[in-house]
C-alpha cells in the first residue's frame, strides 16, 4: 500500500498532476464498490475517495445525496465500508484510499476504534466534512490523537470563502493534501469554473506548500485542462457517481466510469 | 448563561460545519456580538417588539382550568397573542434586524410547522427583503394553511422531497442554499439549534418571554412561580421562558418533548428518551440515531416538535440537573388541545398542547398554594385540520 504523501510527491517530481476519484461506498452495493474501485484504479486514479453514506449529507448536492440514500437502503454503514477496503487491499490494489465522511458516523463508531480499524484494513486518510481544524485541535483533540497514533492522515478542506488568516492553520492540520473546494456550494456537477477561482488558487499557492487538490463540480476536460497548471491535482466526484446512477446495468457503469476517468486523466496531463 | 467562546455549554454545542460556512458563520457571530449591546439596536428591537409584535404579551390566570384540575394556580404566558400567533416572531425580528445591519438582501429559512416560516416571511415583508423558505414536502401537506400564508406574504416556498421530507431535511436544504449563496444571503435559523452562535442568539431573542413573566408574576403574586413548563422541539420557546430564571434555583423548570405515537414503539421525537450524544446539523447535542450514527426518523402529531435533535443548552441543563424533561404522547396532546379550548376559550397550538398535557397529568401532585407558569407558545388555528383528521381516525378505531 502506498502512502498519500509518497504518491503525491512522486507525481510532483514527474511534473504530473494527481487525479482523485470520488464514489459513494455502497452504491449500488459494497461488493460492487470493490469492483468499481478496481476499475477506477485501472483507469488511472491516483487516489480514491470513498464517501461514507449518511442520512443527512448537508454539504452534498442531489447526485451524491441520492447515492447516499441508495447505499443506506442497501444497509451500508461505516463498518461495512471498512471491510470493503480490506477486500480492495486483498485484491492487491495499492491506490491510497481516503474516507470522506460526516462526523456523526465517525463519532458513533468511536475515534480510537475507527483509527485502529483504518490502519488494519488499509485506509490512508480521513476527510471529516463537517469538522473545522479549530474543533479538531480543541474539542475533538482525542480524534486527532487517535489518528496520529495510527498514522491515519486527516484531510481538511479550504474554500474560496476561507479567510487568509486561516490558510496556515489548515495547511498545518491537513496531512495528505489540501482539498480546495472549487466553488461555494454543495458537491455536484456544474459546467463552468467559478469566477475568480484561478486567481484565488494563485494567491493560495504563494502561501501554502502542501499539495493543493481542487474539486467540487468538475466534470469536463476543458475545466480540468484550465485548472491543471494552478494546482497539484483534481477531484472528480459527482460526475462519476452520475455515471453509476444512470448506467443501464453494472457492466455499463464500469465501462462508463472507466472511460470518464481515462478521459479526464488524459486532460490533466 | 452564555456558552464559552467556542459556543459550548459543557460538552454540548460548538460549530461543526463544512469549511465553506466558516466565514459566514464567523461574520454572523461578529455582527451579533457587536449589535446585541448597541443602544440603537436595542432601541430598534424594543420599538418593533412593542409596535409590531404587540409585546408585552399577557400572563393570563387560567382560572377554570385551575379549578377543574384542583391543583396549583396555573398561569399561561400568551405567546399565542403575538403577531403571527407564535413565539417564533421574537427570534425572526431580532435576527432580521441583524441581517439588515449586515447588509443582507435575501433571507433563507427552514420551517417545520410553518410557524417559523410565516414569522420569517412576515418580517421580510416588513423590511422588504427577499425570502425563500424550505419546508419538507410532508409538512407542506399537513400545514397547507401556513404554506399559503407564506406565499401571501411574498415568500417563495420550496418543498423538500429528499430524505424524510420533514424539518431536518428542510434544514439540510436551507444550509445547501446558504453555502451556494453566502454573499447576499442570511440564514435565519428558527430554533435554539445549529452551529454557534445560533443557539445563543435565539436564546437571547426569546428570553424576552421569561423576562416579561418574571415582572408580571411579581406584580400579580408578589413572588416567583414554583414551576415553569414549556414544550421542547428545538427548544426555543422553552429556553426563552427558562433562561431568565436559571439563577432562581427555587423555580423548577420542566421541558415537555413529543412522545408521538409511543416511546416503546420507537415512533416519537423525545430525544431524552432513548437519544444519545452525536453531531448533527452543526452542533454536538443529544439526537435520535441508530447504532451506526444515522439520524432516525421521528414522529409527532405536531410538526413543530417532529425533529431528531435538541438545542445544546437543554442537554446541559438536563446534565446539570437544572431542568427536567418529560414527554406527552399525541393522544395526551390532542386531549389537552380540546380541554384548554373548552375550559379557557383558547385553542392552543399542538406543540403547546404538549405542555398543557403535562399539567393535566401532573397538577394533582402539586398543592393548591403552588404557582405554575406554562408557555402557550402558539395558537392552534393552524392545527384544526390535523385535529379533524385525528378525531376521524379515532372514531374509526373506536
Ligand atoms: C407554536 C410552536 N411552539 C413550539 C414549537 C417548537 O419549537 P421550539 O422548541 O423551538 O420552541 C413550534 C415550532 O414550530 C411552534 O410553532
Amino acid at each position: 500500500m502506498k502512502s498519500i504523501n509518497d504518491t503525491l510527491n512522486k507525481i510532483r517530481q514527474n511534473g504530473k498532476k494527481a487525479f482523485v476519484a470520488y464514489i459513494t461506498a455502497g452504491d449500488p452495493n459494497l461488493n460492487k464498490t470493490v469492483e468499481l474501485v478496481e476499475t477506477i484504479s485501472e483507469a488511472g486514479a491516483d487516489i480514491i475517495e470513498l464517501g461514507v453514506p449518511f442520512s443527512d449529507p448537508l454539504a452534498d448536492g442531489p447526485t451524491n445525496q441520492k447515492a447516499s440514500e441508495r447505499a443506506l437502503k442497501q444497509g451500508c454503514h461505516l463498518g461495512g465500508v471498512l471491510e470493503s477496503v480490506s477486500k480492495i487491499r486483498q485484491k492487491g490494489i495499492e491506490t491510497p484510499i481516503v474516507l470522506f465522511s460526516y462526523m456523526n458516523p465517525l463519532f458513533r463508531f468511536g475515534f480510537g476504534e475507527l483509527s485502529r480499524r483504518c490502519r488494519e484494513v488499509g485506509v490512508n486518510g480521513l476527510l471529516p466534512v463537517d469538522l473545522t481544524p479549530e474543533s479538531f485541535l480543541e474539542e475533538e483533540r482525542h480524534f486527532k490523537n487517535a489518528l496520529e497514533k495510527e498514522r491515519i492522515e486527516p484531510i481538511f478542506l479550504m474554500a474560496p470563502t476561507t479567510k487568509t488568516s486561516r490558510w496556515k492553520l489548515i495547511e498545518k492540520e491537513t496531512k495528505g493534501f489540501i482539498y480546495y473546494v472549487s466553488r461555494t456550494g454543495t458537491t455536484g456537477v456544474s459546467d463552468k469554473l467559478s469566477e475568480g477561482l484561478l486567481g484565488k488558487l494563485k494567491e493560495v499557492r504563494k502561501v501554502v506548500k502542501k499539495p493543493l487538490i481542487v474539486g467540487f463540480g468538475l466534470s469536463k476536460s476543458e475545466q480540468v485542462k484550465t485548472l491543471a497548471p494552478y494546482c497539484d491535482g483534481i477531484v472528480v466526484g459527482s460526475a462519476i457517481v452520475r455515471e453509476i446512477e444512470t448506467a443501464k446495468n453494472f457492466k455499463e457503469a464500469k465501462k462508463n466510469t472507466h472511460s470518464l476517468v481515462t478521459k479526464l486523466k488524459e486532460s490533466l496531463i | 448563561m452564555n456558552p464559552n467562546s467556542r459556543g459550548f455549554y459543557g460538552q454540548y454545542g460548538g460549530s461543526y460545519i463544512p469549511e465553506t460556512l466558516s466565514a459566514p458563520i464567523e461574520e454572523i457571530k461578529e455582527a451579533f456580538e457587536k449589535f446585541k449591546n448597541e443602544e440603537s439596536f436595542q432601541a430598534d428591537l424594543s420599538y418593533w417588539q412593542k409596535e409590531y409584535i404587540g409585546r408585552a404579551t399577557p400572563l393570563t390566570y387560567a382560572e377554570r382550568l385551575t379549578h377543574f384540575l384542583g391543583g396549583p394556580k396555573i398561569y399561561l404566558k400568551r405567546e399565542d397573542l403575538t403577531h403571527t400567533g407564535a413565539h417564533k416572531i421574537n427570534n425572526t425580528l431580532g435576527q432580521i434586524l441583524i441581517a439588515k445591519r449586515m447588509g443582507k438582501k435575501r433571507i433563507i429559512a427552514e420551517t417545520g410547522a410553518g410557524q417559523h416560516g410565516v414569522a420569517v416571511a412576515t418580517v421580510c415583508a416588513l423590511f422588504g427583503l427577499s425570502c425563500t423558505i424550505y419546508m419538507g414536502e410532508d409538512d407542506t401537506k399537513r400545514q397547507r394553511l401556513n404554506v399559503y400564508r407564506m406565499k401571501l406574504l411574498g415568500a417563495s416556498v420550496r418543498p423538500v422531497t429528499l430524505g424524510s421530507r420533514t424539518l431536518k431535511d428542510a434544514i439540510n436544504e436551507a444550509m445547501r442554499d446558504w453555502v451556494t449563496n453566502i454573499k447576499n444571503s442570511y440564514y435565519l435559523l428558527g430554533s435554539a439549534l445549529g452551529p454557534h452562535p445560533y443557539p445563543q442568539m435565539v436564546t437571547e431573542f426569546q428570553s424576552i418571554i421569561g423576562r416579561e413573566v418574571k415582572e408580571q408574576i411579581l406584580k400579580k403574586e408578589g413572588r416567583l412561580p414554583d414551576q415553569l413548563i414549556a414544550c421542547v422541539g428545538g427548544g426555543s420557546n422553552a429556553i426563552g421562558l427558562f433562561h431568565p430564571f436559571l439563577e432562581d434555583k427555587d423555580v423548577s423548570l420542566i421541558g415537555v418533548e413529543a412522545g408521538g405515537f409511543g416511546i416503546k414503539e420507537k415512533r416519537h421525537s423525545a430525544r431524552f428518551e432513548g437519544g444519545s450524544v452525536g453531531i448533527f446539523q452543526g452542533t454536538k447535542t443529544v439526537i435520535l440515531q441508530d447504532q451506526f450514527g444515522q439520524i432516525e426518523e421521528t414522529e409527532s402529531i405536531s410538526a413543530g416538535l417532529d425533529y431528531a435533535g435538541i438545542g445544546p443548552l437543554h442537554c446541559y441543563l438536563k446534565e446539570m440537573g437544572r431542568a427536567k424533561y418529560t414527554y406527552a404522547t399525541d393522544e395526551e396532546a390532542m386531549n389537552a388541545f380540546s380541554i384548554l379550548s373548552k375550559m379557557e376559550g383558547i385553542i392552543p397550538a399542538l406543540e403547546s398542547s404538549h405542555a398543557i398535557a403535562y399539567i393535566i397529568k401532573e397538577a394533582a401532585h402539586l398543592s393548591k398554594d403552588k404557582i405554575i407558569v406554562c408557555n402557550l407558545s402558539g395558537r392552534g388555528d393552524k392545527d384544526v385540520e390535523t385535529a379533524i383528521l385525528y378525531s376521524s381516525k379515532e372514531e374509526v378505531n373506536n
